[in-house]
C-alpha cells in the first residue's frame, strides 16, 4: 500500500478515527450488516467477524455522561463504566445506538453488574469469563465461545462454520502482526515517534472495520516511520516510560500528555488497546479451533484474573525490550482491581528491576492536569 | 555567581538570592488573588544584573517569563532541605493546600514522592479554618493547645470537620482540647500517608505550619522518627531553586 500522506496527518486522521466511523457504521447498518457492540478484549472478536458482522468497540471514556450515569449508578464507580452506561443511556454513542447487539464478559465486578441494568437500553448477553487461566478455565471458556455462537446464530437466523471462524481468525492475526510491528518500533533509541501518537493509532486502528485494509495500512504506515528514522527523524533522547494499568484511551490519556509534554516518552502501553490485547496470537494450526481461541483470550493479562500472572511475564519481557527508564501505573478511580495490583507491580519494578516506578489513580475529568502534570514533571526530574 | 529561587507557592511567594552556595537575601510575601504579581514583587526587590541564573518553582512557576528554567517543588524542596539540614532522609511538607512527602537517597536526589493534592485535608488551609471556628489566632496556637488532652477528632474533611468542632463546642469540650485533637488527627494522618514510602532516618519538616512547635512534636510522636525543623524550612523551594540555578 502506497501512503500518500504525511505522518502528522496521518497521526491526526487515527486520533479521529472513532469519530470518522460513525458515517462507516451507520453505512453498514443501511446495508443490512449486523452491528456487535462489545466491551472488553476477552471477547472473542473472530466469532462475530465469522458472520460477517460489524464488530465495535462501546468502551467510552468521556466524562461528558457521568453525571447521567450517576442518577443511577453510585459516584464511586469506575469512571469506565459509568461513561458507557451513560453513553447507553442517554442514546448518545453512535456505535450503541447503531448496535444489534451487546456483549459483555463478566469480568470487573463493576461491569457485570452494570451489564444487568445496560439491558434495559439493548439487547445484552453476557459471556461468563473464568477467573483464572487454569485448565477447567480454558475449557470453560471455550464452551463459552461456542454458547456465543449459538446466540449469534439463532438471533441472526444465521450459521457460522468453522471455515468462517478460521478465516476471520487469519485476518485478525494479520492485524495483529502489523500492530505489533508497528508498537515494536518504539524499542528503537531514541524513540521514533511520541507514544500519544502510537496510542491514537492503536486506539483508531480498533475503529476500522475492514481489518485487511487497515493491516495494510498500518504495515505502510510503519515502513514509513522506519524510513523516515533511517534518515533521521526521531525524537530527542528522553526518558522511556512503560505504560500499565487500566485501559489509557480517551480522557485518561491526560497522563500520557503530562509525561509527554514534561519531558518523556511513552514507549509501550502494556494496557488494553495496546500490548496486552493485540501481543499473542491466535494459534491458527489448533485442529481444534475453539480451543486456540479460548487459550488466546483467556490468557490475557487483565487485573481481574486472580491470580493474574500473565500481567507480571508481559512487564517483565516489555521492561526489557523497550529499554524502559521508569514505569507509570494508571488505575482508573475506584478501580479496585488495577488499584490492589498496584503494590505487585510497584514490587517489580522496585525490587526486581530497581527502576522508579509511580502509581497514580486518573479519572476522566480535566481538572487535575495541573497537579498531574507537577507529578509528571517532578517524577521525570528524578529519573 | 549569583542566583535567584522563585518559590510561588499558593499561600505564600518566596524568594532567596544566593552566591556561590551562601544565602545573601531572602523575602516572603503572601500569594495575592495574582500570582504573578506577587511573583514579580518578589523579582523587582531582589533582582539586579549581577544575577546570573533565575530558577522558579512551585504552582505558579510557569508565571514568570525571567525564568532561566522551571523545575517542580519536589526536585527544589528536597534540594534546598538537604541544604538546611544535611542529614535529613525524607521531607514531609504540609503546604497551604498539599502536602508530600519526598525520600532522598545519600546524595540528597529525590529517590520517591507522594503527594496529596486531592483535597484540603490534612494540609494548612484545614487548620487555618479551625482556627477561624474557634476564634483563636494561628500564631498563639503552642501557647492555646499546651497541656491540654487531644479530644477525639473523626472527620477529617475540611467540610465536616467544622461542624465537629462546632458539636464538641456545644459540648463544652475546652477549645484547647478540640484543637489538640485536630492537630493528632493531621499529624496522624501525614505519619500514615509518608509511611507509603520506606521511612528510615531523619525527616526534615517544612510548609507553614512547622513553624509550630507542637506540629514537629505530635508528628515525630506518630511517626517514631527524630523530626527536625528549620527557622527557614519555608524557604527550601526557593534555596532549591537557586542552588540548582547555580549550575
Ligand atoms: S482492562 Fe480488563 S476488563 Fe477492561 S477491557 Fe481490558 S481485559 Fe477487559
Ligand atoms: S478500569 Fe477497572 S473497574 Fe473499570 S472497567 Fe476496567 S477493570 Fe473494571
Amino acid at each position: 500500500m502506497e501512503l500518500i500522506k504525511d505522518l502528522p496527518e496521518i497521526f491526526e486522521e487515527f486520533a479521529e478515527q472513532r469519530k470518522n466511523s460513525f458515517l462507516a457504521i451507520k453505512q453498514l447498518k443501511e446495508n443490512g450488516v449486523p452491528i456487535v457492540g462489545v466491551f472488553c478484549t476477552y471477547l472473542p472478536q473472530e466469532i462475530p467477524a465469522a458472520m460477517g458482522a460489524g464488530v465495535v468497540g462501546l468502551c467510552s471514556t468521556s466524562d461528558e455522561t457521568i453525571p447521567d450515569a450517576e442518577m443511577d449508578l453510585p459516584r464511586n464507580l469506575c469512571p469506565l463504566i459509568k461513561s458507557s452506561y451513560g453513553f447507553a443511556k442517554t442514546d448518545k454513542c453512535p456505535f450503541f445506538y447503531f448496535s444489534d447487539l451487546v456483549v459483555g464478559e463478566t469480568t470487573c465486578d463493576g461491569k457485570k453488574k452494570m451489564y444487568e441494568y445496560l439491558a434495559d437500553f439493548k439487547p445484552v448477553y453476557v459471556m461468563e469469563l473464568p477467573n483464572k487461566q487454569s485448565e477447567d478455565g480454558y475449557e470453560m471458556y471455550r464452551r463459552e465461545i461456542i454458547r456465543f455462537q449459538k446466540v449469534l446464530e439463532e438471533k441472526f437466523g444465521v450459521t457460522i462454520t468453522e471455515e468462517q471462524i478460521r478465516h476471520a481468525t487469519k485476518i485478525r492475526n494479520q492485524e495483529r502482526v502489523a500492530l505489533k510491528n508497528l508498537y515494536g518500533l518504539m524499542k528503537l533509541d531514541p524513540a521514533p515517534m511520541l507514544g500519544m501518537d502510537l496510542l491514537n493509532v492503536l486506539t483508531g486502528a480498533q475503529f476500522k472495520f475492514n481489518k485487511e485494509a487497515s493491516a495494510e495500512e498500518l504495515e505502510a504506515i510503519a515502513e514509513r516511520i522506519q524510513a523516515e528514522y533511517e534518515e533521521g527523524k526521531h525524537l530527542e533522547k528522553r526518558p522511556r516510560i512503560l505504560v500499565t494499568g487500566s485501559p489509557i484511551h480517551g480522557a485518561a490519556s491526560k497522563v500520557v500528555k503530562a509525561i509527554e509534554d514534561n519531558g518523556g516518552v511513552v514507549v509501550v502501553f502494556e494496557n488494553c488497546g495496546g500490548v496486552k490485547s493485540v501481543d499473542e496470537l491466535v494459534d491458527e494450526s489448533n485442529p481444534d479451533i475453539y480451543e486456540a481461541l479460548a487459550k488466546r483470550y483467556l490468557n490475557i493479562g487483565c487485573s481481574c484474573m486472580a491470580p493474574n500472572p500473565h500481567r507480571f511475564t508481559l512487564l517483565r519481557e516489555l521492561i526489557k525490550e523497550y529499554k524502559v527508564d521508569a514505569v507509570v501505573d494508571v488505575a482508573l478511580q475506584a478501580c479496585h482491581t488495577y488499584n490492589v495490583e498496584s503494590i505487585g507491580v510497584k514490587r517489580l519494578v522496585t525490587e526486581e528491576f530497581h527502576l522508579p516506578f509511580m502509581s497514580l489513580e486518573a479519572d476522566y475529568s480535566s481538572s487535575d492536569i495541573g497537579q498531574l502534570n507537577t507529578r509528571m514533571a517532578a517524577f521525570i526530574e528524578m529519573l | 555567581m549569583r542566583t535567584l529561587g522563585i518559590d510561588s507557592g499558593s499561600t505564600t511567594t518566596k524568594g532567596v538570592l544566593m552566591e556561590d552556595g551562601k544565602m545573601i537575601k531572602y523575602m516572603l510575601l503572601p500569594t495575592t488573588a495574582k500570582p504573578a504579581e506577587s511573583i514579580r514583587e518578589i523579582y523587582n526587590a531582589l533582582y539586579s544584573p549581577q544575577v546570573d541564573k533565575i530558577v522558579s518553582t512551585g504552582y505558579g512557576r510557569d508565571l514568570i517569563k525571567e525564568a532561566d528554567r522551571k523545575v517542580t517543588e519536589i526536585t527544589c524542596h528536597a534540594r534546598g532541605a538537604a541544604w538546611l539540614k544535611g542529614h535529613i532522609q525524607a521531607v514531609i511538607d504540609i503546604g497551604g493546600q498539599d502536602c508530600k512527602a519526598i525520600l532522598l537517597d545519600s546524595n540528597h536526589q529525590v529517590m520517591d514522592f507522594l503527594m496529596n493534592d486531592k483535597c484540603a485535608a490534612g494540609t494548612g488551609r484545614f487548620i487555618e479554618m479551625m482556627m477561624r471556628t474557634l476564634e483563636v489566632p494561628l500564631e498563639n496556637i503552642d501557647a492555646f493547645v499546651a497541656d491540654r488532652t487531644p479530644a477525639n477528632i473523626t472527620s477529617m474533611c475540611t467540610v465536616f470537620a467544622e461542624s465537629e468542632i462546632v458539636s464538641l463546642l456545644a459540648e463544652e469540650i475546652e477549645p484547647g482540647d478540640i484543637a489538640l485533637g485536630m492537630i493528632h488527627a493531621i499529624c496522624r494522618r501525614t505519619a500514615y500517608f509518608a509511611r507509603k514510602m520506606k521511612l528510615g532516618g531523619d525527616i526534615f519538616f517544612s510548609g507553614g505550619l512547622a513553624r509550630y512547635e507542637i506540629f514537629r512534636q505530635t508528628l515525630e510522636e506518630y511517626l517514631q522518627l527524630p523530626v527536625h525543623t528549620h527557622e527557614l524550612s519555608q524557604y527550601a523551594g526557593a534555596i532549591g531553586a537557586a542552588l540548582i540555578a547555580m549550575r
